[in-house]
């Protein structure tokens, strides 16, 4: 991946969280404020315009201009959040024109590291985290190339995501709920989900052509 | 089915209603030179002076932009509709607030708020600026008493900046003006009451379910949920449920003196905020306190939420003394 696929990742992504924004923003209304999917969206909207508006650009530096768009877009606690994430996927491969191999799968643990650093949550929480985390685990111990790690990657957060219903929520909004957040799952971690399947989904096109 | 409500696009919703209470109040307000979202007191900041920074999501107003003025705060960042502000209006507060005394991050006790504010604030120690924060807990429904840390800020905001921000204009130190914050946080106390939900400006839909002929004691300002849902009581009932509590937390002596705020969340009136009022003097003039000031109006809203909170500043001399200092604000003022 060089850094123009980055930025049609990271458009594919936007192109995602807009058509999820209604259902992410329902979910978010049982257990919380009803506008997740209005800060992913609009988060990785001014992603996509402002690594649409970039001259060239290696991987790292794609990563940190979306980072910095999506921080100022939406505040909120997703902000800081995939802002981070995005500044260490930057990060972990600084110095690198073209990502391959080992580093494409290694971005969703340089992300869920970012993650569990800025929001200090733990796995279980019923966080984002939650969907990262697993993700990244199956990230680094799968085998085969970037696009199966990935897929697997992508498996476990939607696990992760789904697991998230049966979970007290310990941190955000949803904590002041006690147990009446049972039986919802953590919005944060379904759209967490998405963008790693995203990740997967566009790797396999790559890895194809 | 959307929402009704006399916008023009969502997504411009607040920076619309920032221009326009430019243009109302440009006489004491400003927007600051290195962020939209940054809105400026004309005449707060000078030097020597500890800045006050406060700020969060839009969709409370007054709450935060209107008591940035003389006397209280000196800037308001300000984030999208119930989402705290990123990094960048926190920072510029700081540096357009910045009389080399330092500078006061005050705001409700909210994840993203916590995480943007920190941001920022890592950020202005880099320019060598010291800011520290003082959160706001005062929603008494939101959390157990051993777990106060956790509860949310929400209408105590009004009592708890107003008595930061006269500190202040007094000229204390940061160190003083800290102290006086967390004093002022842990003396003030709200319990609030939800009738019917409000929308977002960008999805126009219900934000929660709250059926016909049901009411919900202890939501938060967004919609979160409360203790205990159940069919609309009497305004007297509602009180002494919300008051019940609020005594059992302060543990005030008879004699003692308080403020009281009657504060409605957007869609209720005025007349059944003054109904509420009565009761609300009439408990605390059985418990033996003496209500040093009341104010009953919309001081911290939840967009169009029907509904109302109750908040009792448990005083003494110096909290007394700050509260009646006077301030000078966009949507508020003591002369």
């Amino acid at each position: 991946m060089n850094g123009e696929d980055v930025k049609a990742l990271l458009v594919r992504i936007a192109d995602v969280m807009d058509e999820n924004r209604d259902e992410l923003c329902a979910l978010d209304g049982e257990i919380g404020d009803a506008d997740h999917g209005i800060a992913m969206s609009g988060g990785f909207g001014a992603v996509r315009q402002a690594v649409s508006e970039m001259q060239g650009g290696t991987p790292t530096e794609v990563f940190n201009t979306a980072a910095k768009a999506f921080l100022n877009a939406v505040g909120a606690s997703s902000g800081p959040l995939y802002a981070t994430a995005l500044m260490r996927a930057g990060a972990s491969v600084k110095g690198k024109d073209v990502i391959e191999g080992g580093d494409i799968a290694g971005l969703v643990p340089a992300m869920a590291e970012g993650i569990a650093h800025r929001g200090k949550a733990n796995v279980g929480d019923k966080t984002m985290l939650d969907a990262w985390q697993p993700a990244a685990d199956a990230a680094q111990s799968a085998g085969g190339g970037p696009a199966a790690a990935l897929a697997s990657a992508a498996d476990a957060a939607e696990k992760g995501a789904e697991a998230t219903a049966d979970m007290l929520a310990q941190l955000g909004r949803s904590a002041r709920l006690g147990e009446r957040s049972l039986g919802h799952k953590d919005p944060g971690a379904v759209s967490a989900a998405l963008m790693v399947r995203t990740m997967a989904t566009v790797v396999a096109e790559l890895e194809e052509e | 089915m959307q929402t009704k409500k006399i916008i023009n696009n969502g997504d411009d919703a607040v920076d619309e209603m920032l221009e326009g209470i430019l243009l109302a109040h440009g006489d004491t307000l400003k927007v600051s030179d290195s962020s939209t979202r940054a809105i400026i007191a004309k005449i707060g900041p000078r030097p020597g002076k500890v800045g006050l920074v406060i700020g969060g999501g839009s969709g409370h107003e007054p709450t935060f932009v209107g008591f940035v003025g003389e006397g209280l705060a000196d800037a308001a960042a300000i984030g999208n509709v119930f989402a705290s502000p990123p990094p960048d209006p926190a920072l510029a507060c700081v540096q357009d607030v910045n009389g080399g005394a330092g500078v006061l991050f005050m705001y409700g006790n909210y994840a993203g708020d916590v995480m943007n504010f920190d941001m920022a604030a890592e950020m202005a120690e880099m320019d060598d600026i010291e800011v520290r924060t003082v959160l706001t807990t005062d929603d008494v429904a939101s959390a157990p008493r051993d777990q106060k840390e956790k509860r949310r800020g929400v209408a105590g905001n009004f009592f708890i900046f107003k008595a930061a921000g006269a500190a202040c204009d007094e000229m204390m130190s940061l160190d003083d003006v800290e102290r006086v914050a967390r004093h002022a946080n842990a003396r003030t106390y709200t319990m609030g009451v939800a009738l019917s939900p409000c929308s977002l400006p960008q999805t126009r839909r219900w934000n929660f379910d709250l059926p016909p002929g049901e009411m919900e004691i202890g939501m938060g300002i967004h919609g979160e949920p409360g203790i205990e849902r159940g069919p609309i009581k009497t305004a007297d009932e509602i009180v002494d449920e919300m008051m019940d509590r609020i005594f059992d937390e302060m543990g005030a002596d008879a004699g003692d003196d308080v403020a009281v705020l009657v504060n409605g969340l957007g869609a209720t009136p005025l007349m059944e905020l003054y109904i509420m009022n009565r009761r609300v003097q009439a408990r605390l003039q059985d418990a033996g306190l003496n209500t040093h000031a009341t104010w009953v109006g919309n001081y911290c809203t939840s967009l169009e939420m029907a509904g109302a909170s109750v908040t009792v500043m448990h005083l003494d001399d110096e909290l007394t003394r700050l509260i009646d200092r006077p301030c000078n604000c966009a949507m508020f003022r003591v002369v």
